[in-house]
């Protein structure tokens, strides 16, 4: 009993965070339709400016004022970013929102260690709450006592703020209709900017407030973003209430997880979020409502043609190329090569569900791993020889889309892309945590391929033939009726389905499609690397292929591949720099807001202007 | 005659308000029929139930003797009725021609073929369906660059795609040009002479009603209250008070003023 | 007091205005004549800057707003109702004033919410309903209230009998003829040529965006086959 009530308060203690940081996401999210990627940086750097203040200022009354200091600082860092970054793109698809706070991630990660360096910051203790309560004869730090007085004090702040001000009437008449606000003589970018440095400062406060439990260091932002979107879903996004209850939820269960089932503390989260959104697909206290873009604001696709007998011979041509690189070439230039091959697989298979689809996936890593895993255990368990267990690479994946995807295609939008993001954390923290079966964090070793494929040459040339068929078949299908009726379903899904076609069925059937290829990704690269790790698996990975897509052009066919095969080529020279992350988040940011057509998307444009190509849209 | 289209007590509530209330009518093969009234009268409520976008509080909609009520857009477009809207939804992404070839390869159920190139299925028969409507010079050009009365034209031409007994038209004429809205309905009035298909729509400009519905239903807060001849319904005082005017309602005003 | 001129918009590739011109004097109501789709939405969102005029200029007490943000036009005294109504239905009847409020203007008349609720009884028995089950009408009077809580000098309605029932239709023309009693400049845009005719000093007709007449009632009683060609009666 005892025992009991000891984890209900810790679990109420950890909510608190996890409650600051969900409810100002939230928030944003409610009005702005912007889903901060970027929260978990805020919240991390909160942390970080906690700890720093907290050394200069002494005592109680310095440790909670550093703990407001540090809200202040980020909210104000928040304004900065959302003047900067988000006011440009505001009217843009959300794909490139995201991927602008993406954009945010990568700077602030380089910031921070600028700053604070690589090494792990000890969060001091609250002064005057250092020791511990005993609580029916268990031992229950003072200082959780204290968050679990404080989390309700805010939520009431919150609510009352929102429900009872001006300011709260006029954030949640914005959030239904900004434009009306406008006319109606409230200047809105001002009620945004103020909107994201409140839900920015909330996130910093989380960072700070839970320094005593577990300080800061370079991975919370993306540690805790997972878990916000979490709570943000199950609440219901925009809902402040909504993750309140989700947070106390989620942070009790993971208390109880860690005593009763440690090995699964990380599924049981996600299979909450599945079993709510079963029932609830806009989350407990969340409301109906209809997602937004799939990138088809501004300038519409423009139709599509198989490539000519130009296009043809310039990829034979190429191809003939790549065959010969073994002759020239090192040994080197094959194994890059092999990779460039693999992720432009990879973000093949993304860009047919993205742009012909329009359903913007934020967990595609889990089939690109999720194949690579799945030939992996064949190996290891059952001692599978590779072509079985590489053939099964892309069953396995297209089978887990298939799964997956019948959750997540009943949503659109913003909440489509949350719940492929939860389940691609499902896929991870079970590849993380099911030691026995997976490995963990030590992965899945000597997964090489049979004998025959053994040379470094033999095997470039199996990925060069697998990789580029997967390519072509995806370029096929893009082509045929079942390519041409995602775009459909796309465009007007009104219409689609008012001309007898299954638009969610047509979706469902991309999702696998896109699933499976990418899982035959999944399958060459685990037999090039021989293993895999849970990292193949993470949001990072969903996200570079998100960002090579963009880079490559959204509303293009090849833009997958392009900026596949140049971000592969530059990230080898990037990476030697130390602040390589630092220029590539501003890279994005500047492609978000300067070049949104991409790589291959500004090529055709110019081109277009300069007489070589003509369409019918240059005017 | 027969009817193609019977619509018997149809209802929607939303929360409190009645939007549409115990609705009945027919429409009989070959007839071109309009559903008119004040904005917000019910008649976009009416025929999203109508299609199965929205499902009925009460009521049964049947087609060709067949209980359609509350089906999906989708199966009730398979049974033979084809529709356009009032905001067009057709296909920016692709050709005009495509637009049409996509309608055509659902009516022949090649959706999730994978083998074919879409582009060159049931080319001509689109073509033809363009040809009725006056776009056949416009087939391969983007349908994001045509002109917003070329719009309304094609998406008549989808709407034919399934060789529908029944057209629903949303507003058809709204946005266009008078000339232009003479010509389209025109052409739906040809169509329905040559295809003895039955058309149902709902339209604000009563010169294009009056000159070319065979017979007018008027809904006013979601209760119809005239069904019957153009001659029949401009006679009728109600219809006259709520909706057509006739400079007597507002004799106590003038006398202010 | 406004001053519209040589204005083009455009709405996507439709031109929709076409070198409109008019003006509107302090005190008075004019109409807006027009089928629909003939311009007349968009001549309202083109003053209020909720689209952007391609080109030409809109004056308003002297200065050319052309090109401002929308709530700047707002704060500088015009108050717009859209045609959609656009209440917020999260929010009750009295927060959707409050979203209105704008301090009171010395040139213009002054609005208090007892002042409009005497105007619209039946939104002072709702006061603490959300917006989501009123019918047409009384959502109008709310939109109309609500942009009356800014203290407007001119007031833009786009459309404010349609689709209401005729007995409303009549309170609401009373309720135009007292504003203009008040002293507030009104512009209205119509399809009902009696409602107009009621209310208004003076109509202009557009057809296709260009102005095809720009007179008094009574001259425009005098001349049917204008009325026939660009209204439909």
């Amino acid at each position: 009993m005892g025992l009991f009530a000891a984890q209900l308060i810790t679990g109420l203690a950890n909510a608190a965070a996890l409650f600051l940081v969900a409810s100002g996401l939230s928030l944003i999210f409610g009005v702005t339709r912007i889903v901060n990627f970027a929260h978990g940086s805020l919240y991390m750097l909160g942390a970080y400016f906690g700890v720093t203040l907290m050394q200069m200022l002494p005592g109680g009354f310095g440790f909670w004022g550093s703990v407001l200091l540090s809200g202040l600082i980020v909210g104000l860092i928040g304004v900065v970013i959302e003047i900067c970054v988000l006011r440009p793109v505001y009217r843009a698809p959300e794909l490139f929102q995201l991927v602008a706070t993406f954009g945010v991630i990568l700077v602030i990660q380089d910031l921070t260690l600028m700053i604070w360096g690589a090494d792990d910051q000890i969060g001091p203790r609250a002064p005057g709450l250092k020791s511990v309560v005993r609580i029916l004869g268990e031992p229950i730090p003072q200082y959780d006592l204290a968050l679990i007085a404080i989390t309700p004090f805010i939520l009431l702040a919150l609510w009352w703020l929102i429900t009872k001000t001006r300011i709260g009437i006029l954030v949640r008449a914005a959030t239904q209709d900004r434009t009306m606000v406008g006319a109606l003589g409230v200047n809105q970018s001002w009620l945004f900017t103020g909107v994201f440095f409140l839900g920015s400062a909330l996130a910093g406060l989380g960072g700070a407030i839970q320094l005593p439990k577990g300080g800061a260091d370079l991975l919370m932002d993306l540690n805790i973003i997972s878990a916000v979107f979490v709570v943000v879903v199950i609440g219901g996004m925009g809902s402040i209430p909504g993750a309140f209850v989700a947070s106390v939820l989620i942070s009790v269960l993971n208390v109880f997880g860690v005593a009763y089932l440690p090995q699964s503390t990380l599924v049981l989260m996600y299979v909450v979020m599945a079993v709510v959104l079963l029932i609830r697909p806009y989350g407990l206290l969340g409301r109906e409502e209809k997602g937004g873009e799939h990138g088809q604001v501004g300038e519409p696709d423009r139709p599509i043609r198989p490539a000519g007998l130009v296009g043809r011979s310039l990829v034979a041509a190429l191809m003939v190329a790549l065959a010969l690189i073994p002759v020239f070439g090192s040994n080197f230039t094959q194994v890059l090569l092999t990779d460039i091959i693999i992720f432009c697989l990879f973000a093949a298979s993304l860009q047919f569900m993205l742009s012909t689809g329009g359903l913007v996936s934020f967990g595609h890593a889990a089939y690109f791993g999720g194949g690579a895993y799945a030939a992996a255990l064949l190996v290891t368990h059952a001692g599978t020889p590779m072509e079985l267990a590489f053939l099964f690479a892309p069953f396995a994946a297209g089978l887990l889309a298939i799964i997956f995807g019948w959750f997540c295609i009943r949503l659109s939008g913003v909440y489509f892309a949350m719940l492929t993001l939860a389940f691609s954390q499902l896929v991870w923290s079970a590849a993380f945590q099911w030691y026995d079966v997976t490995g963990g964090d030590d992965g899945l070793v000597n997964i090489w391929p049979s004998e025959w494929l053994s040379g470094t040459t033999t095997y470039y040339y199996f990925t060069l033939i697998v990789g580029v068929g997967g390519i072509i078949l995806l370029r096929h299908l893009t082509h045929t009726p079942l390519g041409y009726a995602l775009r459909a379903g796309r465009d007007s899904d009104r219409q689609a389905e008012a001309t007898g076609i299954n638009v969610k069925l047509v979706q469902w059937t991309g999702f696998a499609v896109a699933g499976a290829l990418a899982g035959l990704a999944g399958g060459l690269f685990v037999f090039s690397k021989g293993s895999i790790f849970p990292n193949e698996l993470e949001i990072a990975k969903s996200f570079d292929a998100l960002i090579v897509v963009f880079l490559g052009g959204v509303k293009t066919l090849s833009g997958g591949v392009v900026g596949a095969a140049f971000m592969d080529g530059v990230r080898d020279w990037l990476t030697r720099l130390e602040y390589w992350r630092l220029i590539l988040g501003l890279l994005i940011i500047a492609v978000v807001i300067i070049a949104p057509n991409g790589i291959v998307g500004s090529l055709r444009k110019g081109a277009e202007r300069l007489g070589f190509y003509r369409g019918e849209f240059s005017e | 005659m027969t009817v193609v289209l019977k619509v018997e007590n149809l209802s929607k509530h939303f929360g409190g308000l009645r939007a549409v209330n115990g609705v009945t009518f027919d429409v009989a093969r070959g007839e071109l029929k309009a559903l008119i009234g004040p904005n917000g009268a019910g008649k976009s409520t009416c025929f999203n139930m109508l299609m199965g976008q929205l499902k009925p509080s009460a009521g049964r909609v049947s087609l060709n003797g067949e209980d359609i009520t509350g089906k999906p857009p989708r199966d009730i477009w398979r049974r033979g009725v084809g529709r356009t809207f009032q905001i067009t939804g057709t296909y920016q992404s692709m050709t005009v021609a495509e637009n049409v070839q996509m309608a055509l390869i659902s009516h022949h159920r090649k959706i999730f073929a994978i083998r074919p190139f879409a582009h060159k299925l049931y080319r001509d028969e689109a073509l033809a369906l363009l040809e009725i409507v006056g776009m056949a010079d416009q087939a391969d050009r983007a349908c994001a660059i045509l002109a917003y009365g070329d719009l309304k034209r094609l998406e008549l031409a989808i709407a034919l795609a399934n060789n529908p007994t029944l057209l629903l038209m949303d507003e058809p004429t709204a946005g266009m040009a008078p000339k232009e809205r003479e010509r389209l309905m025109q052409l739906t009035a040809d169509i329905v002479r040559d295809r003895n298909i039955s058309v149902l729509f709902t339209e604000h400009d009563m010169d294009v009603v009056f000159a070319h519905a065979h017979h007018i239903m008027v809904l006013n807060r979601g209760e119809l209250i005239a069904d019957g001849t153009a001659a029949e319904v401009r006679n009728n005082a109600q219809v006259q008070e709520v909706y057509l005017g006739g400079g007597t309602l507002y004799a106590k005003e003038d006398a202010h003023a | 007091m406004l001053e519209v001129s040589g204005l083009n918009s455009f709405y996507g590739k439709a031109h929709i205005l076409n070198d409109l011109s008019f003006t509107v004097g302090r005190g008075e109501v004019v109409a807006l004549l027009g089928r629909n789709g003939a311009g007349k939405t968009t001549t309202m969102k083109s003053i209020m800057q909720l689209v952007h005029p391609k080109s030409g200029a809109v004056t308003f007490e002297g200065k050319d707003i052309a090109g401002y943000s929308a709530h700047r036009v707002a704060r500088m005294g015009i108050g717009y109702v859209p045609e959609e109504r656009r209440i917020f239905t999260d929010l009750t009847i009295l927060e959707n004033l409050e979203v209105g409020r704008q301090k009171p203007r010395e040139d213009a008349p002054v609005w208090t919410v007892d002042a409009l609720f005497e105007i619209f009884p039946n939104l002072s028995e709702r006061r603490n309903n959300r917006g989501k089950a009123m019918s047409g009408g009384e959502q109008q009077m709310l939109t109309i209230a609500r942009t009356l809580m800014g203290n407007p000098k001119l007031l833009l309605l786009d459309e404010p009998s349609e689709g209401i029932a005729p007995v409303i239709v009549e309170q609401m023309a009373k309720t135009i003829l007292r504003f203009k009693r008040e002293g507030l400049t009104v512009v209205i845009s119509e399809q009902n040529l009696h409602f107009a005719g009621i209310v208004a000093d003076r109509a202009i007709i557009i057809e296709s965006g260009v102005k095809k007449f720009d007179g008094s009632f009574s001259e425009l009683e005098k001349s049917p086959e204008i009325r026939d060609a660009y209204l439909s009666v």
